[in-house]
């Protein structure tokens, strides 16, 4: 497999063609995907929205090769996800894909710093270079006095900027953001979003956010908007606030 | 990421411990009790590591050493008779009621040597000698003895006299003997003596001990001695063995010891199985996002495997460390027994490692099970 990223010669960072995606539910399958179609283009925070139980979860977890497919095509970065292998796979989204979970996943027992440095020690850096790389992320989101506090240490909004860092510091290709505001108050999660536009957004990346917080789709440049499995609107932001 | 992993479990104090101290209590619980059996095992054999010869004879039903079955006098000069005996010398085993000064009672093990030779005699005299014994009423007594009769009130040194079956005895020389399994110290006297002192039967002689000619084998003489009708030699070391496999095979011993070592294993499969697959269930969704963040299988299982196998390895320590200290305590006591050879602390270690095993797997049953996907459930 190769990891050559493609981003600069197409502007189209993930691509989902017909996509469908069932899950067992007795004698018949309950469908998440319905011949999804969507693409998400690089430098762009797109946004998945729409209400509970219509597939936006599904739909980023088929993109990030977490979940396989029924059928329909997986392009990210020009790499097909269906033609891979799922260690392929999961090497891919070592490399590339950075995560920020709904209840941020940080591992308790673990500092901040040390939970920032995951990604790059699942790469092979030694700890001490994940260490110094991971504390210069967190010192430009504001964090650089509490390297060695414990999640629980800190407060919902730190903790989100800590989920940030973890996903940025190993310069991803594409950031995948799981309900970010949902642990969060309306002023936190502003600023967290904030944050997240300022510094994951660049021309080479992509970044994909599913939500059903409409406080934040100002934040976006593209919506696409999911309902019972299937996306019935994908517009730039402005189209769909007009709309 | 095994550096994470390692981390991830000594940070999670309570549960740490917790296998720490479980896994510490199943290895104490083994090594101590297979230490204690291994020295009930030795006490069995003391008579054979006391007497120390290379071959023994005895009746043909005999099968191990505190079991005799008298011989005729006649049977020591069959053996001398027999190619590759360097020399033969009968000795007595058996039995016998001391009493002491004050009336009361204590039996022991009266072992007659020859009195030409003393083969068979004392490995350490720790005061006076050997030869006294052709003194009159003779007898040299064991630290086991002194310390029996010290509790009874009565201090044993050398010309202090008591009776062994209404005889007199008179002790000459005090020296140190490998403790019995009954617990009877040992007195040592000339053949002719300790036949006095025993109670008359028409035979009296206990066993016939011999040594190889140079160039003959222990075991191939031992083998040329029991063709003779009505004699079985055992080389010692067969002795040995034979004595501890006849307490094996015919007594309750390894049964009992069986059951609590198996105890150990249960409390240690028990409390570090479920503690460390608690601690899974605990990281599952740190482990989830792992694998979603790109950690393979064989990362996430060799994080597993060695955060089972430190708790083991240290568990496994601190129980052996803590058993060795019992050790040093009860061997300046004398008992309960014990002895802890090497194999000991192997087949604890075996345990150790097959409950790491199976503690690490039930956990990692559940990583396998994990789709990454659920982290953003």
């Amino acid at each position: 497999m190769s990891d050559a990223i493609q981003a600069p010669e197409c502007p189209v960072a993930v691509s989902v063609e017909k996509v469908t995606k069932s899950f067992p539910n007795g004698d018949t399958p309950t469908y998440a995907l319905r011949d999804v179609s969507f693409q998400a283009r690089s430098g762009e925070l797109t946004m998945i929205v729409g209400p509970s139980g219509c597939g936006k979860t599904t739909l980023l977890s088929v993109i990030c090769g977490t979940l396989s497919i029924d059928s329909g095509r997986i392009h990210v970065f020009g790499n097909d996800l269906g033609a891979m292998s799922d260690a392929e796979i999961t090497l891919f989204r070592s490399r590339n894909v950075g995560f920020i979970f709904q209840q941020f996943n940080l591992i308790p027992t673990l500092t901040v710093v040390e939970n920032v440095s995951i990604p790059l020690i699942l790469q092979g850096w030694n700890y001490r270079k994940a260490e110094e790389k991971a504390a210069v992320v967190l010192r430009d989101v504001g964090l650089g006095e509490r390297l060695r506090s414990f999640p629980k240490q800190l407060s919902g909004g730190q903790q989100q900027r800590v989920a940030i860092s973890r996903a940025l510091v190993h310069d991803p290709k594409l950031i995948i953001c799981d309900e970010p505001t949902a642990s969060l108050d309306a002023k936190t999660g502003h600023h967290a979003l904030e944050l997240l536009k300022r510094s994951a957004c660049a021309p080479d990346r992509c970044v994909i956010v599913v939500t059903h917080d409409s406080r934040i789709f100002s934040f976006a440049d593209w919506i696409a908007e999911m309902e019972d499995g299937r996306v019935v609107k994908s517009c730039s932001a402005s189209e769909y606030h007009h709309a | 990421m095994l550096r994470i992993a390692l981390l991830m479990l000594f940070r999670d104090r309570a549960k740490y411990m917790m296998l720490i101290v479980g896994l510490t209590f199943c290895s104490l619980l083994m090594t101590q009790q297979s230490s204690v059996f291994c020295g009930l095992m030795l006490w069995t054999s003391a008579t054979v590591r006391n007497i120390g010869a290379k071959v023994w004879v005895f009746d043909a039903k005999v099968e191990q050493v505190n079991e005799v079955i008298p011989l005729r006098e006649i049977e020591v000069t069959r053996v001398r008779g027999v190619p590759g005996v360097e020399w033969a010398v009968p000795i007595y085993l058996g039995i016998e009621q001391a009493r002491l000064s004050d009336g009361s009672f204590q039996n022991v093990q009266l072992v007659g040597l020859d009195t030409a030779t003393f083969v068979g005699r004392p490995m350490e005299i720790t005061k006076g000698k050997i030869e006294d014994l052709r003194l009159p009423d003779a007898v040299i007594i064991d630290q086991v003895g002194i310390a029996k009769f010290r509790k009874k009130g009565i201090t044993i040194d050398i010309g202090t006299t008591f009776e062994i079956n209404d005889k007199t005895a008179r002790v000459v020389a005090l020296c140190h003997a490998n403790r019995s399994f009954l617990g009877q110290p040992y007195v040592y006297t000339t053949y002719d003596r300790a036949l006095q002192f025993a109670k008359p039967q028409r035979k009296m002689m206990s066993c016939v001990l011999a040594e190889p000619k140079q160039g003959v084998s222990a075991r191939e003489l031992a083998a040329r001695i029991s063709a003779l009708p009505g004699l079985q030699a055992y080389e010692r070391d067969d002795l040995f063995w034979n004595t501890i496999w006849w307490y094996i095979k015919n007594t309750g011993i390894p049964i009992s010891f069986g059951t609590v070592v198996l105890m150990g294993v249960i409390v240690g499969i028990a409390i570090a199985g479920q503690t460390f697959y608690l601690f899974i269930l605990d990281n599952l969704r740190y482990l989830a996002a792992l694998k979603a963040m790109g950690a393979r299988m064989p990362i996430l299982a060799a994080m597993v495997f060695l955060q089972s196998f430190s708790v083991g390895f240290v568990g496994f320590g601190l129980g052996v460390g803590l058993t060795t200290l019992f050790g040093y305590k009860v061997l300046k006591l004398e008992q309960p027994p014990f002895f802890m050879p090497w194999q000991v602390p192997v087949f604890v270690a075996v345990i150790i490692i097959l409950i790491c095993c199976f503690s690490a797997a039930i956990g990692l049953r559940q990583i396998a099970k994990l789709e990454p996907a659920v982290v953003f459930k």
